[in-house]
């Protein structure tokens, strides 16, 4: 399994010089296997450059949301893939009492967009959260997590490796002393023992205080939940729009040297990449 | 996957440790699995003590009964309600904590409906309507 960061930024893309190194682009990760599945993890405007660097050939594409804040969909409309009448395109992700065609539509469709779903030519659309299922090597498990909204986080298993992905995750929400016991802490089971996990990590400590609630977490947060997890190796993802990358050095920094975690610990960056197993 | 609750459990107990009125949450079985500071004091124990109970369990333990003394049957307890027929119920009744306090409550309990129809437990929120 071949991880690839596209975009890592949260709730808005940010470019500029100050953001290049870490990168501008809202959240979008590729997750290729062995057999050459292909599985697109979010359409923010990271999955432009993504489609555009898949081969014209590749025959089907499944695109897994795991919400549709715009900042996780926003990118879908230019994601070429998705216009190619040879290509099949299986959009994955969470309903509500509505189902994802209806919530999607939303945003594909006049005004906001000026294509409307039902002219996509090969999209299949599937609701989440559907328990475990399966897509070429991968084994998936899309469990709902604490975000406003209806929000899933990813679990990826080959045999011999797995993958999380929580990008959108606010688990320490209303809990006293962060983390509780595993079986009371939100994204737990979907994280446990992962190779990799991507995580959400868009706040300081002080920045959480003022948005508890928002659905994001704290470095700190970050850390101890990837600690809890057992972990093997955590990338801090969905940077804040509002921080740079000299901030984000420096307040990651601070944040390790404080909890000491026991597994590596990566700032995730666009164009990033990691071979596991 | 590794043991976690529903997501929907979590953040219920989340409201509920945040709440004055006690909450009681049981799991689509029965098993109480949390009850937060307000309730511990009409149960008199607190809940790092107790742990989880089975329905069986807590339903004896802290033994809901009418005016005169008997025992509810679980077809008149909300919370026993609401778990096995999937649908709000109120009452008011006895209980006698573990303190030994008897105390007249009322008790209102909804089911936890999820999506795709998945039932994942049940709420019971008490009022102490007459102080021992």
């Amino acid at each position: 399994m071949n991880v690839t960061l596209w975009g890592t930024r949260g709730s808005l893309a940010s470019p500029g010089a100050d953001t290049a190194r870490y990168g501008g682009n809202t959240a979008c990760v590729e997750v290729r296997g062995s057999d050459g599945t292909v599985l697109v993890l979010d359409a923010g405007t990271g999955i432009r450059r993504l489609g555009r660097a898949l081969p014209p050939d590749i025959g089907r594409v499944d695109v897994l949301l795991t919400h549709l804040h715009m900042d996780h969909i926003q990118g879908l409309g230019f994601f070429e893939p998705l216009f190619a009448p040879e290509t099949e395109v299986h959009l994955w992700g969470p309903a509500t009492t509505l189902g994802l065609r209806s919530r999607l539509a939303r945003y594909l469709s006049p005004p906001l967009f000026p294509v409307h779903l039902r002219e996509i030519p090969r999209l299949v659309l599937h609701d989440l959260p559907a328990g475990e299922f399966q897509i070429g090597a991968f084994r998936i498990c899309a469990g709902l997590v604490c975000h406003p909204g209806s929000t899933v986080g990813f679990r990826i298993a080959t045999g011999q490796t797995t993958f999380a992905y929580l990008p959108d995750h606010e688990p320490a929400l209303g809990v006293g002393r962060f983390p509780l016991a595993p079986e009371w802490t939100s994204g737990y089971a979907l994280a446990a023992g992962a190779d990799l996990l991507v995580h959400d990590a868009q706040y300081t400590a002080s920045e959480y205080a003022e948005r508890v609630g928002w659905g994001h977490s704290a470095f700190e947060h970050a850390l101890a939940f990837a600690t809890l997890a057992a972990v093997k190796r955590l990338v801090l993802f969905h940077h804040d729009p509002g921080h740079s990358d000299a901030d984000i050095d420096r307040l990651v920094r601070d944040a390790i040297a404080a909890a000491r975690p026991a597994y590596p610990v990566t700032i995730g960056a666009e164009g990033a990449s990691f071979a596991l197993g | 996957m590794a043991q976690q609750k529903a997501i929907e459990l979590i953040l219920t107990r989340q409201l509920a440790s945040y709440l004055v009125m006690p909450t009681f949450i049981v799991d689509a079985d029965g098993t109480l699995v949390f009850y937060n500071e307000p309730a511990e004091r009409i149960l008199g124990t607190r809940f790092e003590e107790s742990g989880e109970l089975p329905a069986d369990e807590w339903s004896t333990v802290f033994r809901p009964t009418d005016a005169d003394g008997r025992p509810l049957p679980p077809n008149r307890v909300p919370l026993m309600i609401a778990v096995a027929e999937r649908r709000p119920a109120h009452a008011d009744f006895w209980i006698e904590g573990l303190d030994g306090v008897r105390r007249h409550v009322g008790a209102t309990a909804f089911p936890l409906m999820a999506h795709a129809d998945r039932f994942l437990g049940a709420v019971a929120v008490f009022w102490e309507t007459a102080k021992p």
